[in-house]
């Protein structure tokens, strides 16, 4: 009964992720970018703590807590601080043609669901239902980044990228060793940095954070 | 003993740069650090010959004939580029393009960047193996837009979005490949080593390790550079300081492969069919095709160079996905003979641009008048990379041809047209450089053309004759890999 009910929740919780990987597809404005960004995070917190709890991988705890820290407190906290040091907190992207987006991104949901089907047969965990939702938020992330022409929206896309990533490891395999999480949180984090690092740069340089300044290497 | 030495000497380099990298004798440090860090490799080579492959700190390490070889020939280049990026950086900071602030980023960076291909290497876990190749994007981002011209940002930029983008596939890729091994090894820590899984690899769940390939092959491919994936190279090669450029086409591209091949070996072992081999073969073709066309409408020679490697990293690609003995043992040649031909270019382009005070070719002209060593590198260097005989890159060539006409004649013709057409782009532009009356002005620190000449040396010596050891240890390499 403890099983099925917390395999209900996280399967909620799945839902819960994908509709966050939509709204962020969908969503103009960076500061609420940020706070989709970070509630996505505490969705894969919560997610995995319930994971930890149902089948007693005492290393998930850490994983969970390790998420906590990183994606709900300090990167939004990071991304927040950037936006107000480059005035770019009220910020609203126009040109993105969110109707059609959102199409490209449920073709993309329906082909990530196909392609985990087979995969998430095989699994023995009791998560293996959300594997389809975790690719299909990291397919969703990926659209994004193609489709954003801002350089903050397209570094949210990556880090949610990464949240699928870490999604697809606990649905699929409760979890990777802990010293390979403990790796890709350390190149998160350092990548964070660096783009917030960039985002000066670029400023300096350009005086916007406008992509489109930056397409004149171009095979001719 | 000998590992822990390799991996730590370039993380201690790492932190003394990052306090006294702007100091006057920096560049000796950093070239003295990478000569340390050869010379553990060095012990390591030497151990591994005498006593065979090894695990060390609780199997989180192992070294065997593939990998030693790729860290010998790792910290060898990385030490000879550190030679050349003395005279190279203080020329920079004399033209005012470096302050020491940056220059201490640049050799703080450098040893990490060291670090990280190293640590790829020696990794038997192969999703340390992952973190460690995008530690190696993340330590080089910042060296690539070093000038901080609007350029160099864009390429940076690129070369951070797409190879992060990338190589968060392989991760994905990392994740399903654990997935199926934790149904034949259990969960836990010993799941992803990879001396674990090559003996399981018969027992891997194939539908599973066939998309996992997938993404491990468009993952790490990004970062070999494989079209259609690989437009953040030319520019990231372009728009760095020059040692970047011999060290990414050098080092980077060959750990990224590395990478690719480690993981074909696992799923040829789960799958009958030559899933793998057929889709390396495809992806390496393409890129030898499509970089040689692309060679002679490039302006920029650091571009050039850039997509002739490429083009390198194509024929290697290909040769892997081939498979047996006599195309692996090409393609590790052609690896080890590409490294040292391909940096040893960059050193004198880069000394070439800054005599003239510019990459674009058509201003480049008359090297030899102006300084015959530069020139004459250059020019020599070229018709290594082209494949003259009597230089190592033909004879890998050659053995990569004669097996395709072998086995796949139908990719022989494609094969050849590239050859043909890279020669005529590369010879044709590198001619009216080198020779002709000279615009060059002198360079302010004399050059340090050594490390070209002992590169060429050994690509020639490789072409001619062998030595039976290293022979030896191709052909245990191949077969691990075959």
């Amino acid at each position: 009964m403890a099983t099925s009910l917390s395999g209900q929740v996280v399967n909620l919780l799945a839902a819960f992720l994908l509709l966050l990987a939509f709204a962020m597809l969908s969503q103009r404005r960076v500061l609420t970018l940020i706070h989709l960004f970070a509630w996505q995070g505490a969705a894969l917190a919560a997610s995995t703590l319930i994971v930890a709890y149902s089948t007693g991988q005492g290393h998930l705890y850490f994983s969970a807590a390790l998420t906590v820290v990183l994606k709900v407190m300090l990167i939004p906290w990071v991304l927040h601080r950037l936006i107000d040091r480059l005035y770019v907190r009220w910020d609203i992207e126009t040109l993105i043609n969110i109707p059609t987006t959102m199409l490209i991104g449920i073709g993309l949901a329906i082909f990530a669901f196909a392609l985990a089907a087979p995969i998430s047969q095989m699994a023995s965990t009791v998560t293996r239902s959300t594997l389809g939702i975790a690719m299909a938020s990291i397919l969703l992330s990926f659209l994004m980044m193609i489709v954003r022409r801002k350089a903050v929206p397209q570094v949210i896309g990556f880090l949610a990228m990464e949240n699928g990533l870490f999604f697809a490891a606990t649905s699929a395999t409760y979890g990777m060793p802990l010293v390979v999480e403990l790796g890709v949180a350390l190149d998160v984090l350092v990548g964070t940095f660096i783009f917030g690092i960039f985002f000066f740069h670029i400023r300096e340089q350009f005086d916007s954070l406008d992509i489109e300044h930056m397409e004149k290497l171009k095979e001719d | 003993m000998e590992i822990a030495l390799v991996l730590v000497i370039p993380v201690a380099g790492a932190m003394l740069l990052a306090l006294v990298g702007h100091k006057r004798w920096a560049p000796e440090a950093n070239a003295m650090m990478s000569l340390v860090t050869f010379g553990a490799a060095a012990l390591l080579t030497g151990r591994v010959i005498a006593e065979g492959p090894m695990v060390a700190l609780d199997e989180q390490f192992f070294v065997d004939p593939f990998n030693v070889f790729l860290v010998a020939l790792t910290a060898f280049v990385a030490f000879t580029t550190a030679l050349f990026s003395r005279p190279y950086m203080r020329i920079e900071e004399h033209h005012g393009r470096v302050n020491p602030a940056r220059l201490r980023l640049y050799h703080s960076m450098y040893q990490l960047f060291s670090f990280t291909m190293l640590l790829c290497l020696l990794s038997n876990n192969v999703g340390v193996l992952w973190v460690a190749l995008e530690g190696a994007t993340l330590t080089t981002v910042l060296l690539v837009s070093l000038y901080r011209t609007p350029a160099s940002l864009e390429a940076a930029w690129k070369y951070f979005i797409l190879c992060s983008v990338g190589i968060a596939q392989a991760l994905f890729g990392t994740i399903l490949l654990y997935f199926a091994a934790e149904k034949v090894l259990g969960p836990g820590g010993t799941s992803l080593l990879w001396t674990h899984l090559y003996e399981v690899r018969h027992e891997l769940e194939p539908t599973v390790l066939s998309l996992a390939f997938v993404f491990l092959l468009v993952g790490y491919g990004t970062k070999v550079g494989l079209v259609p994936l690989h437009n953040w190279l030319p520019d990231a090669h372009a728009e760095g300081p020059t040692p970047i450029s011999a060290v990414l086409s050098g080092l980077l591209l060959n750990v990224a492969l590395y990478a690719v091949v480690r993981s074909k070996v696992l799923v040829d072992g789960s799958l009958e069919r030559n899933f793998s081999g057929g889709l390396m073969m495809g992806f390496g073709l393409l890129s030898v095709v499509v970089a040689a066309f692309f060679l002679s409408r490039q302006k920029d020679i650091k571009r050039m160079f850039a997509y002739s490697s490429v083009e390198h990293m194509g024929i290697m690609t290909f040769a892997f996905g081939m498979g047996g003995p006599v195309a692996a043992f090409a393609g590790l040649l052609h690896m080890t003979v590409h490294s040292l031909t391909k940096s040893a270019i960059f050193f004198t382009v880069g000394h070439a641009s800054q005599t003239t005070g510019t990459q674009n070719m058509d201003s480049i002209r008359g090297l030899i008048q102006q300084s015959p060593t530069i020139g004459w590198g250059l020019a020599l260097g070229s018709l290594a990379i082209l494949g003259m005989p009597p230089f190592g890159v033909f004879t890998s060539e050659f053995m990569v041809l004669t097996t395709a006409m072998h086995e796949h004649s139908w990719a022989t013709p494609f094969l050849l047209v590239a050859l043909g057409v890279a020669f005529a782009a590369i010879f044709g532009k590198v001619q009216p450089m080198v020779f002709g009356e000279t615009v060059a002005l002198r360079l302010p620190h004399p050059p340090a053309l050594v490390p070209v000449f002992v590169h060429l040396a050994i690509v020639l010596l490789l072409g001619l004759y062998i030595p039976p050891y290293l022979v030896d240890w191709y052909r245990q390499a191949a077969a691990l890999i075959g």
